[in-house]
């Protein structure tokens, strides 16, 4: 059978349709993408090798003095590029366990429920849980009940380690569910395999199960790390102004000092610190897992 | 046989819960053998193989390995190496690390020198050579198939344990690898113990075939003697193809039976076990134990149905009045044009005591099956 012209014609109405069917499911995303991601990201880029108006917000220039200026908030960077990692390995410490034993040891028609409790504090929001162990970590909470046993000044609140726990606390489900999909998707046989050609358990689990679960890890951890970058709430409610973030220097500089070239310069910055996270967590976990992708997310 | 057995099964019962997958078990498996364990899926012959492994532990009996009680000693403490199905290779190692994988686990440490050299002689014997630094997916199912050979023999353990390692495989390779682990088998001399629902591959590759069934073993010997006599009525219907032919025992002839078929017709068999005047019965007879001429000249006569032409062969279904359809193979020999057309009446013979009788579970008792007296089971 020929394909005459009309055929063809209307096969490529077909494709045209097609097309024009994608382009409209994907307008809404990329119109949202374009209007709030694109669009002030080179504002922000635009602010960025600008300067401060007199009256504070932006005035058109090109200088590249507030990237200059960048070491007058060396603490906030040195602050968040330390507690970040700490906050990012402290959490995977913690949900490692948790997520080994749920994939590998929780008995299977438990496993939905724990599953389940561990993300239910999800339904909270944050604010109200960092609320909550402000009071517990406050001079009415665990430091009065130390004293009831003869401890006295025990300081807790507006330290790094109360901002260490609040990170733990807050994100350790993003660490947990990762971690946990990739150990569930783990091979048993491959275990069996190990112990069979005469590994010890440890070294089954140092030479297979953590090697084959780091996508999980390198994904858990890439995502509380940038998370903890742009953190704002816990360093200010737990660490009450002492340890301060990026996040804290952003809010002061673009609400209360209305510098925003050096707010910008500061964002851009981080975002930079980001990707640069990313890409390198993505190299490690595929290297050193010999998968051929990972899935970041 | 005087010498220590390589792995010895005493009265080993595994349970799962209520279900049990292997039953009082008594094996003896002696040094350089090649053993097949035989059945159908859920038979317990993984099981079994897991047992030696290392992977389960009886619920009941002993597993040893070369006369030493294997209770409590994990996996990694036993002189034994698997083959996985599917081989269970490690996506992050290359081919060498993966064969080198048991070898660094060796305590006392082995030289990494000797570790290079060992892994690449094993590579070599399975003919991969130069294939170290590929990575596992980049190889295909045969090369996968014998980088788990070489990993797990490159350990060089009393006993090698195969579950089911051909089943991933294309025929064509399927029997190439028969001919290669049977030469392998050979040249070093260990004990294989290989576990496969595949009679033919039983059959085609092992010294004795450990025929196994509920939970049982059912019959061990030498593949001929399973195939030529199946100790019971499963052995003669799992192993290779037969005609089932169903009948009444009508009197005995010295050491035969008389059996009565369905249509009236009485031939002499051979029995395993003691029959008495009046038992339904069940009578084997092996495709290529009948004989094809021309009617009138045999002692039961049909008419040719189908007819597969297979080269060297072919074989006839044929259909038997008040009998059924009997599966027949004649060699094909050229020139000799002594094929059967479908449509052909066609007589049927036999060796006296060639077929063999075996009281028949299924027609005994209530549930009788009308009408249904003959499968061809293949």
């Amino acid at each position: 059978m020929s394909v005459g012209p009309e055929a063809a014609f209307s096969m490529r109405g077909n494709l045209l349709r097609k097309n024009l069917l994608t382009a409209l499911l994907l307008a809404p995303a990329t119109l949202w993408l374009v209007v709030f991601l694109v669009l002030p990201f080179v504002a922000i880029a635009i602010f960025s090798v600008g300067e401060r108006a007199p009256e504070g917000g932006y005035q058109a220039a090109f200088t590249l003095a507030q990237y200059a200026n960048l070491p007058a908030r060396a603490t906030a960077f040195w602050n968040t590029m330390v507690l970040a990692p700490v906050g990012a390995l402290a959490c995977l410490l913690v949900a490692y366990p948790v997520a080994y034993y749920l994939a590998l040891k929780a008995p299977e028609r438990w496993r939905l429920i724990l599953l389940a409790l561990v993300v239910i504090p999800f339904w909270t929001s944050l604010l109200m849980r960092t609320y909550a162990w402000m009071y517990v970590l406050g001079g009415r909470g665990i430091p009065a009940l130390l004293a009831l046993v003869g401890i006295e000044d025990v300081r807790l609140i507006n330290t790094p380690g109360a901002v260490l726990l609040g990170i733990v606390y807050g994100y350790l489900p993003l660490m947990i569910l990762p971690i946990y999909v990739s150990l569930e998707r783990l091979d048993r046989r491959l275990l069996e395999a190990s112990a069979d050609l005469g590994a010890t358990p440890l070294s089954t689990f140092l030479g297979v199960t953590l090697r084959l679960s780091l996508p999980g890890v390198m994904t858990g951890f890439s995502l509380v790390m940038i998370l903890l970058l742009g953190e704002y709430l816990i360093p200010t409610l737990l660490g009450g102004g002492k340890v301060f973030f990026i996040g804290n220097a952003l809010v002061d500089l673009f609400l209360q000092s209305r510098n925003w070239p050096f707010g910008s310069a500061i964002a851009i910055t981080l975002v930079l610190v980001s990707v640069v996270v990313l890409i390198a967590a993505n190299r490690i976990s595929t290297r050193l897992s010999g998968a051929r992708r990972v899935d970041l997310i | 046989m005087t010498a220590v057995p390589d792995i010895e099964f005493r009265a080993v019962t595994k349970r799962y819960g209520a279900v049990t997958a292997v039953s009082g078990i008594d094996l003896a498996i002696p040094p350089s053998a090649f053993v097949a364990l035989l059945g159908p899926s859920g038979c317990g012959k993984t099981t079994c193989l897991r047992m030696i492994g290392g992977f389960e532990q009886p619920s009941e009996g002993q597993v040893l390995i070369r006369g030493r009680d294997m209770a409590g000693t994990p996996p990694y403490r036993r002189p034994v190496n698997m083959v996985f199905q599917q081989y269970a290779l490690f996506p992050h190692l290359d081919v060498e690390d993966n064969i080198a994988y048991g070898l660094r686990q060796a305590r006392p440490r082995l030289s990494a020198r000797e570790i290079t050299s060992r892994a690449g002689e094993a590579l070599a014997m399975v003919r991969l050579a130069g294939y170290g630094r590929r990575k596992i997916h980049e190889l295909s199912g045969g090369q996968q198939q014998r980088v788990a050979l070489a990993r797990a023999l490159v350990n060089k353990p009393a006993v090698l344990l195969l579950d089911e390692p051909l089943a991933a495989l294309d025929k064509k390779l399927r029997t190439d690898m028969q001919i290669e682990l049977q030469n392998l088998q050979r040249e070093i001399g260990i004990t294989f113990v290989l576990v496969t629902h595949d009679q033919e591959e039983a059959l085609s590759m092992s010294d004795f075939v450990c025929v196994m069934n509920g939970g049982r073993i059912v019959q061990l010997g030498q593949p001929s003697e399973i195939y030529d006599e199946p100790a019971d009525l499963f052995v003669a219907d799992f192993v290779g193809k037969t005609n089932l032919l169903s009948g009444k025992v009508a009197g005995h002839s010295g050491e035969l039976v008389d059996v009565t078929l369905a249509n009236g017709t009485v031939i002499a068999a051979r029995k395993r076990v003691p029959l008495s005047r009046g038992d339904t019965v069940s009578v084997s007879l092996r495709p290529e134990s009948l004989s094809l001429g021309a009617p009138g000249s045999g002692r039961l006569t049909g008419i040719v149905r189908n007819r597969i032409f297979l080269g060297s062969t072919a074989e006839y279904a044929i259909e038997v009045q008040g009998i059924g359809t009997l599966l027949a193979k004649a060699d094909h020999l050229i020139g000799q044009g002594n094929l059967f057309k479908p449509g052909e009446p066609v007589a049927i013979g036999f060796a006296a005591g060639t077929p063999l009788a075996f009281p028949d579970p299924k027609n005994n008792g209530t549930n009788q099956r009308e009408n249904q007296h003959v499968e061809i089971l293949s």
